[in-house]
C-alpha cells in the first residue's frame, strides 16, 4: 500500500520536473519549435492550482466552485449518456448473438457508425430534440451515449460468445431455455468484457459530454467552461489550465468509479463459467 | 486488462473479412434497404428535410460542393495521418523501451492506463494557443495524442505476452537480450500493434474533425460542418459528414490492408484452421 | 564395458526455490554417457523439468556442480551443445516450418545454402517432406512436436534435452513418436535426457531409467533397460518389459512415502 502510494508520488513528481524543466530550458534558449515557450503557452504548474483558489471574475466565486458546479453538470450528463449508450449497446449485443444473419447484415454498419464524427450531428440532434421539448443537456447525453454504445456493443457480443461451448452443452442437457442460457451462462461470462468496454466508454462519453457541449451552446458546464475561458487566454492562461485540470480529474474519476465497480462486482461473479 | 484496447471485432466479423460473396450479401442487402428505406422515408413523411436530407439530396449536394468539400477533407485528413502517425511512432517507442525495462513498464502502466481516460480533445483550445489556431499543427497535436495511448497500451501488450517458453528457447541457442527482442518480441506483438493502429485512424480523424470544433482553418472539414450546421444549411453538413466517413472508411481500409500484407501468416488472414 | 565419456555430470547438486523456502532437489549426482537415452521419471511437480533446466543453464543450481560436454553449463549453453525441445512445441507463428528448423542455424549465422541443405536432411529425419512451407497452426500437434525435434537437431548438439515432449499428444501417437523419436536417435547419435511421467514410455525408449522421489527430490534408483536394441512394437509385449515396469514402479512407491497419487 505505501509503495503505491510512493509510486503515485513519484509519478506525478516527474511529470511536475519535467514540465517545470521543459519550460526552463525554453524559456532559457527562447525555443520556438516545435511552439514558442513563455510564460503564457507554459504558466507553472504551481501557478494553475493556485489560480483555483482565485475569484473567476471580479467580486465573483473561486474558480474551482465554478468548476465544480460545471463539472457536476456535466457529469450528470455523461452519466446520462452512459447508462443509455451502455444500455442500448447490451441490447443490441443481446439480439446480434442470437442471431447470425443480423450480425452479418449489421456489424459492418456498427463499425462504420464510428466513422461518423458524431459531433457533426450534434447540432441536428439538439434542434431535432429541442423541437420535442427536451432540454439540451438531454442532447448531450445523447451524444453521449453514441459514442458509448458502440465499444459496449462490440465487446458484449464477443463476451456474449465467449462461454465455453461445453458449458453451453451443459446447459442444453437441462432443456434450458434460451431465457435461462442469456442469464445463467452468456452474461456472466461476458462480464469481463462488459467492463473492458466500460472503461473505454467511461473516457468516451466524459469526451462526448464535453464536446457535445459545443453545439448545444450550453454554458453550465465544462464545455462552455473551456470556451469561456479560452477567450480569456491571453490575460489568464492559468484558468484555461486550471479548467482543463479539472476536466481531466473528471474523465479519470470516472474511469476509476468503473475500475472500482469491477473490483467489487467480478470478485463475486465466476470469471470463466464451466 | 484490456482498458484502453478495443478488443478485436468478434472472429466471425475477422474471418468474414476474407471471405466472398455469400458473407458480404447480407450487409450489402441491408445497405440498400436502409438507403431505399432512408429515402422512402424522408419522401413519404415529408420529414423536415432540415434535418435529414434524403440521400439523393445529399449526394447531389455533395457533386456540386465537390471541390470544396474534397479539399477540407484532404486538408483535415492529413492532420489526422499527420497525428497518427506522430503519435502511432511515439507510442511503439515509448512501448519498446518500457518492455526492456520491465519494473519502469510494470510501474507506469496503470497511469498510462489512466491518463487514456483524460478527455484529450478538451484540450484544442490549448494547442491552438501553442501552435496558432490555423496551423495544421494544433490539430495534429491532438490528434497524436489521442492515438498514442492506445497503440502504446495494446503494442506494450503484445511485446510482454511472450511465452516463457520461448524465451528460454532463446536463451538455449545463447541468444543476446537483443536478438530475442528482434527475433519474438517484435513478431509476437505485431499483431497487437496493428489492433490499436486500427483503433488509432478512427481516433485520428475524430481528434482531426473535432479538434476544429474549437477553432480552425476554413479549410478544415470540421469547421465547414460546423458553419453549415449553424447556419442550418444540414444538405451541406451532411455532404461534408460523408467526405469524413468516406475518408475515416479509407483510413481504416488502408492500414487493415496493409495489416494483412504485414500478418500474411497469420491464421485470420489466411482464413485456415485456427 | 567401455568407459564412454560422459556428456553430463551432475555431483551433489541442490536446488532451493528462494520464493518459499523450498527445497526442490537434493543432492543429485548422476552421470550421462555418450549415446545413452537416460530418462527423468517421478510425481508431478518433483522438479524433474528444473532439473533438466539446470543441466541447461536456463535455471541457476543452489550448489554443486555440473558439467556438461566437459565444460560449465554455463560455457556449454553459449557454445550451444545441446538442443531443447518442449512439452509445448513453441514454434514461431510467422514463420514456416522450414524456417522454423532454419532458427538456431540463422543463430549460428550458417550462410543460406549450408542452411537449406541441413533443413532439407532434417525435415527427411522427421518425415515431414512436402510441408516445409506450411505454417504451425496448420499442422496437428504430433507433427509440431516433429519439427520441434527437428529444430532441436539442426545444428547437431551432441546433448538433446527433453521435456515430456509427448505429454499433450494421446496414446496412440504418442506410441507413434516414440519409435519416431528412437529412430531419430539411432540415426543422428546424440544422447537424450528425456523427462517424462510415463512409465511405460521411459522404459520402451530409455538405456537408463532414473526414479526421483517427491520434493525434495533425490535419485530413489536407477533401473538399466536391459532390453535389445532396436525397439520395436513387440517390446511393450515382452515379459521383460513388464518386469522393467514393475521394477520402476516399485522404485517409484518406495520414494514416495506419503502415499501420492502415482502416475500410471
Amino acid at each position: 500500500m505505501l509503495r503505491r502510494g510512493l509510486v503515485f508520488a513519484a509519478v506525478l513528481a516527474g511529470l511536475w520536473a519535467l514540465w517545470e524543466a521543459y519550460r526552463a530550458f525554453g524559456v532559457a534558449v527562447s525555443l520556438t519549435w516545435p511552439f514558442e515557450v513563455n510564460e503564457r503557452t507554459m504558466p507553472h504548474i504551481h501557478d494553475m492550482i493556485g489560480q483555483l483558489f482565485e475569484p473567476s471574475r471580479r467580486n465573483g466565486p473561486l474558480l474551482i466552485e465554478v468548476l465544480g458546479k460545471a463539472a457536476l453538470f456535466t457529469a450528470k450528463e455523461a452519466a446520462v449518456g452512459f447508462a443509455l449508450g451502455a444500455g442500448v449497446g447490451f441490447l443490441i449485443a443481446v439480439a446480434l448473438v442470437h442471431s447470425t444473419l443480423l450480425q452479418r447484415g449489421l456489424l459492418p454498419y456498427i463499425v462504420a457508425s464510428q466513422t461518423i464524427p458524431i459531433l457533426a450531428i450534434a447540432p441536428m440532434v439538439v434542434v431535432w430534440l429541442g423541437g420535442r421539448g427536451l432540454p439540451g443537456w438531454f442532447s448531450v447525453s445523447v451524444i453521449a451515449a453514441y459514442l458509448t454504445f458502440f465499444p459496449v456493443a462490440i465487446n458484449a457480443l464477443r463476451g456474449l460468445q465467449s462461454a465455453d461451448p461445453r458449458a453451453h452443452e451443459l446447459m442444453n442437457s437441462y432443456a434450458a431455455s434460451r431465457w435461462t442460457v442469456l442469464w445463467k451462462l452468456r452474461v456472466p461470462a461476458s462480464l469481463p468484457y462488459l467492463f473492458a468496454a466500460f472503461k473505454i466508454a467511461a473516457t468516451a462519453c466524459v469526451v462526448g459530454a464535453i464536446i457535445g457541449e459545443l453545439p448545444a451552446s450550453i454554458q453550465d458546464g465544462l464545455g462552455g467552461a473551456i470556451l469561456n475561458f479560452n477567450q480569456y487566454y491571453a490575460s489568464s492562461p492559468e484558468s484555461l489550465w486550471a479548467t482543463n485540470i479539472i476536466a481531466a480529474l473528471l474523465g479519470i474519476a470516472f474511469f476509476l468509479l468503473i475500475v472500482l465497480t469491477e473490483k467489487l462486482v467480478v470478485r463475486r461473479a465466476p470469471e470463466h463459467f464451466v | 486488462m484490456s482498458t484502453t484496447v478495443v478488443q478485436p471485432v468478434p472472429r466471425s466479423f475477422g474471418r468474414m473479412m476474407g471471405r466472398g460473396a455469400r458473407d458480404w450479401a447480407p450487409a450489402v442487402a441491408i445497405f440498400v434497404l436502409g438507403i431505399a428505406l432512408w429515402e422512402g422515408l424522408v419522401r413519404g413523411l415529408d420529414v423536415q428535410r432540415f434535418l435529414l436530407p434524403a440521400p439523393s439530396e445529399i449526394l447531389s449536394t455533395f457533386w456540386d460542393e465537390r471541390d470544396t468539400l474534397v479539399s477540407a477533407g484532404l486538408f483535415t485528413f492529413k492532420e489526422a495521418v499527420g497525428g497518427f502517425l506522430i503519435g502511432s511512432a511515439f507510442a511503439v517507442l515509448v512501448a519498446l523501451v518500457l518492455a526492456r525495462w520491465r519494473p519502469l513498464g510494470n510501474a507506469l502502466m496503470p497511469y498510462a492506463i489512466a491518463a487514456n481516460a483524460v478527455p484529450i480533445i478538451a484540450f484544442a483550445p490549448i494547442t491552438n494557443n501553442w501552435f496558432g489556431i490555423l496551423s495544421p499543427a494544433s490539430k495534429m497535436a491532438i490528434a497524436a495524442v489521442i492515438v498514442f495511448f492506445p497503440v502504446m497500451v495494446n503494442t506494450l501488450r503484445g511485446l510482454t505476452s511472450v511465452r516463457p517458453e520461448s524465451v528460454e528457447l532463446m536463451r538455449s541457442y545463447a541468444a543476446r537480450e537483443r536478438d530475442i527482442f528482434r527475433r519474438v518480441r517484435i513478431p509476437t506483438s505485431l499483431p497487437y500493434l496493428f489492433t490499436g493502429l486500427k483503433v488509432a485512424t478512427v481516433l485520428a480523424m475524430i481528434g482531426a474533425i473535432v479538434g476544429d470544433y474549437f477553432g480552425g482553418s476554413q479549410d478544415a472539414l470540421g469547421i465547414q460542418i460546423r458553419r453549415s450546421a449553424g447556419i442550418f444549411a444540414f444538405e451541406e453538413a451532411w455532404a461534408a459528414i460523408f467526405v469524413a466517413s468516406v475518408l475515416g472508411i479509407a483510413f481504416y481500409g488502408a492500414v487493415a490492408l496493409a495489416e494483412r500484407v504485414v500478418l500474411s501468416w497469420h491464421p485470420s488472414v489466411r482464413g485456415g484452421r485456427e | 564395458m567401455n568407459e564412454q565419456a560422459a556428456v553430463v555430470s551432475l555431483k551433489s547438486l541442490t536446488k532451493d526455490f528462494a520464493r518459499g523456502g523450498v527445497r526442490a532437489l537434493q543432492e543429485i549426482d548422476l552421470e550421462v554417457r555418450q549415446r545413452e537415452f537416460v530418462s527423468l521419471i517421478g510425481p508431478s511437480g518433483c522438479g524433474k523439468s528444473t532439473l533438466l533446466r539446470i543441466i541447461g543453464d536456463l535455471v541457476q543450481p543452489t550448489s554443486g556442480e555440473v558439467v556438461v560436454n566437459g565444460k560449465q553449463a554455463h560455457q556449454a549453453r553459449l557454445d550451444r551443445d545441446y538442443g531443447i525441445v518442449f512439452q509445448d512445441a513453441v514454434l514461431y507463428d510467422w514463420r514456416t516450418v522450414a524456417k522454423n528448423i532454419a532458427l538456431p542455424l540463422e543463430m549460428l549465422s550458417w550462410d543460406r545454402t549450408r542452411r537449406s541443405e541441413r533443413v532439407g536432411e532434417m525435415v527427411e529425419l522427421v518425415e515431414l517432406a512436402g510441408f516445409e512451407g506450411h505454417y504451425p497452426w496448420q499442422l496437428s500437434g504430433g507433427m509440431q512436436q516433429r519439427v520441434s525435434i527437428a529444430r532441436a537437431l539442426a545444428f547437431d548438439p551432441p546433448l538433446l534435452l527433453m521435456d515430456e515432449p509427448f505429454g499433450a499428444l494421446d496414446e496412440m501417437t504418442r506410441e507413434r513418436m516414440n519409435m519416431e523419436l528412437l529412430r531419430i536417435w539411432q540415426e543422428s547419435s546424440s544422447t537424450i535426457v528425456f523427462v517424462t511421467h510415463s512409465i511405460a514410455e521411459a522404459v520402451f525408449l530409455s538405456t537408463r531409467v532414473v526414479v526421483l522421489s517427491p520434493r525434495p527430490a533425490r535419485i530413489t534408483g536407477i533401473v538399466d533397460i536391459d532390453l535389445p536394441q532396436p525397439r520395436n512394437t513387440d517390446t511393450r509385449e515382452q515379459e521383460r518389459f513388464f518386469e522393467l515396469v514393475t521394477q520402476v514402479r516399485e522404485l517409484l512407491r518406495t520414494g514416495d512415502r506419503s502415499g501420492e497419487e502415482l502416475p500410471a
